[in-house]
């Protein structure tokens, strides 16, 4: 990918990111902005900066990062444009831990844990199915073993959600849609340090996705160990896909549309195809979380279904280019 | 160099096993051809060497070496594989495919260096796509891709090459100058083991033929030995006469017409 391009990126991901610190009931200006991170502001400003938006625009981008290049992997590794991060039961398994904590009536706090448990269960049930079919090293049955699972784990929601008060089940539905609203600098800390780890391990997987992208026959011919790397591939890219849905629920779209951005933008080896897909899916959610604060105030729209409705008219119109 | 030791392979849920016991060798400085009917057992050879396919028993070796024990990488930047199959999901450019034949050593951190791009580039003039660099191999010929992946099976270096049915679709200029090309590379030391269908090509180019049936070793030799028409009549299970080819001498074989059954 040229030059240019990483530039635009990054530019178009730093002015998201300034405009959505500077907007919201209370407006700044990109100076104030500027004042209120530094804690040379006015109170009001430094706390509106630092303590509110300024985490939650962060989360929002180490959200959007994290999805980016998982999908991407996942993309490559599959052979398959259709892969996104919740590919092997994340989202599934998610939602049935974030319900079992709703319908127990745990504290808040506990639903993303519960959520990223579930995730974690429903990947490793997704891939010991793979195994034991003898279809580890086929990215179509780890495929379909991960839509399985998914798929079971939405019945599970049906019969949760069944005996649960509507209260609960709409808390349940509010969190499954995503959102950066309750950010803290706590999460933003420890979800760098998964997405920095995760992103990390994809890039370094990178050459051997370009091969995998190939055919797995043709991998193993230039010495890819096919086995082990897809599986490292599935493992890294579902934990990072796990650990954004602990901090935000479930964004979809980004993670299936940022990769095909990165590629339309000229990104072509799986090194760039990731650094930019990071890049990128960090700029989109920033967006999409902005909108979803000034869209209709004093209410939020749901920060998942903002990213799809800013990303199916634009996935529809490029449809013939991405088959 | 490429050494099978009375290998067997057996797929889940099928009676009779897609390789029986096959013993060849494929050395240094010679063409070894593998043929036989569809599904005689070829293609399962190739993806026992990259370890796709678990050996029920014996063992493959490279250089006296099993490449169980080499690591599949370390066998990579000695022997290059070109697959049947290969179908990439996503475009690439044909310089940066082709550079991805330099992964076995490179691994995955390693940058490129100067020798790894000489070899690239090398294997872009050898295999005469020097033309296509800035194409996306989505949008090459049929001819064009078998041609630019032989030059990434090139670019991989390594003194052995292992090619499944290279000159698939290609029309008969295109097939020679692949047939050309595998014999030159022979004939500068490499070990070069050619899985294919073209009998006849085969019988004029090959050092050593390989006869597979049913997963079995039908027969082995020179050309002269293996093209035998009672020994291929019986094998493809159809009438034909081997001649000999007027033009060059080598044994041709001639399918005949079906019997007539009136």
């Amino acid at each position: 990918m040229r030059l240019s391009r990483w530039a635009l990126i990054v530019v178009v991901l730093l002015v998201a990111a300034v405009v959505g610190v500077a907007y919201g009931t209370l407006r700044l200006t990109p100076l104030e902005v500027l004042h209120g991170a530094l804690g040379t502001g006015s109170a009001t400003q430094v706390v509106v900066v630092r303590q509110l938006r300024l985490p939650r625009v962060l989360l929002a981008a180490l959200v959007g990062a994290g999805l980016g290049a998982s999908g991407a992997a996942l993309q490559g590794a599959t052979r398959n444009g259709l892969a996104e991060p919740y590919l092997l039961g994340v989202s599934g398994g998610a939602a049935v831990g974030a319900v079992i904590a709703v319908a127990l009536h745990a504290p808040a706090a506990v639903v993303p844990l519960a959520g990223l448990v579930g995730a974690l269960a429903a990947v490793a049930l997704s891939l010991v199915v793979a195994r034991a079919s003898g279809g580890q090293g086929d990215a179509r049955v780890v495929l379909m073993a991960g839509v399985v699972v998914g798929a079971f784990a939405n019945a599970a929601i049906m019969v949760a959600l069944a005996g649960v008060d509507a209260n609960a089940v709409r808390g349940a539905l509010w969190w499954m849609m995503g959102s950066a609203a309750d950010a803290t600098w706590g999460q933003v800390r420890a979800l760098a340090v998964y997405v920095a780890i995760g992103v990390g391990a994809l890039l370094a997987l990178a050459r051997a996705i370009d091969l995998l992208a190939l055919g797995e026959d043709a991998a193993a011919g230039m010495g890819v160990d096919v086995a082990r790397v897809t599986l490292a591939v599935y493992v890294a890219g579902a934990l990072l896909a796990a650990g954004t849905v602990a901090a935000a629920g479930l964004v979809g779209f980004v993670g299936l549309l940022v990769p095909h951005l990165a590629r339309m933008a000229g990104a072509r080896t799986h090194r760039s195809i990731i650094g930019a897909a990071a890049l990128g899916g960090a700029a989109l959610t920033v967006l999409a979380d902005l909108v979803a604060r000034v869209a209709h105030p004093p209410a939020e729209l749901p920060l998942g279904a903002v990213t799809a409705i800013l990303g199916v008219p634009f996935f529809l119109s490029r449809l013939r280019r991405l088959t | 160099m490429i050494a099978f030791h009375e290998v067997s392979v057996r797929y889940p849920r099928r009676g009779v096993p897609a390789l029986d016991a096959v013993s060849l060798a494929a050395p240094r400085g010679a063409l070894t051809a593998v043929v036989g009917p569809n599904g005689s057992g070829k293609s399962t050879l190739v993806r026992a060497l990259v370890g796709r396919v678990p050996l029920a028993s014996g063992r493959i070796t490279v250089d006296d070496r099993s490449v169980d024990d080499a690591g599949r990488r370390a066998l990579a930047t000695r022997v290059a594989v070109v697959v049947q199959r290969e179908e990439p999901a996503f475009p690439l450019r044909v310089h940066e495919y082709v550079a991805l034949g330099r992964y076995p050593h490179l691994g995955l951190f390693r940058a490129p260096s100067r020798a790894d791009r000489d070899a690239v580039m090398g294997a872009l003039m050898r295999t005469g796509v020097v033309h296509l660099v800035d194409r996306s191999i989505t949008e090459l010929s049929g001819g064009e891709w078998q041609r630019v992946r032989l030059a990434r099976a090139v670019a991989q270096g390594g003194d052995a090459i292992v090619l499944d049915e290279p000159t698939t679709f290609l029309d008969v200029g295109h097939e020679m100058g692949v047939f050309e090309l595998m014999s030159r590379l022979a004939k500068e030391g490499r070990a070069v083991l050619l899985v294919s269908h073209q009998l006849n090509l085969v019988a004029r180019f090959a050092d050593h033929i390989v006869l597979l049936h049913r997963g079995e070793v039908a027969a082995s030799g020179s050309p002269a030995d293996v093209m035998q028409g009672a020994v291929l009549e019986r094998v493809y299970e159809w009438p034909l006469v081997v001649t000999r080819d007027p033009a060059v001498g080598a044994p041709a074989l001639v399918p005949l017409r079906a019997p007539s059954r009136d």
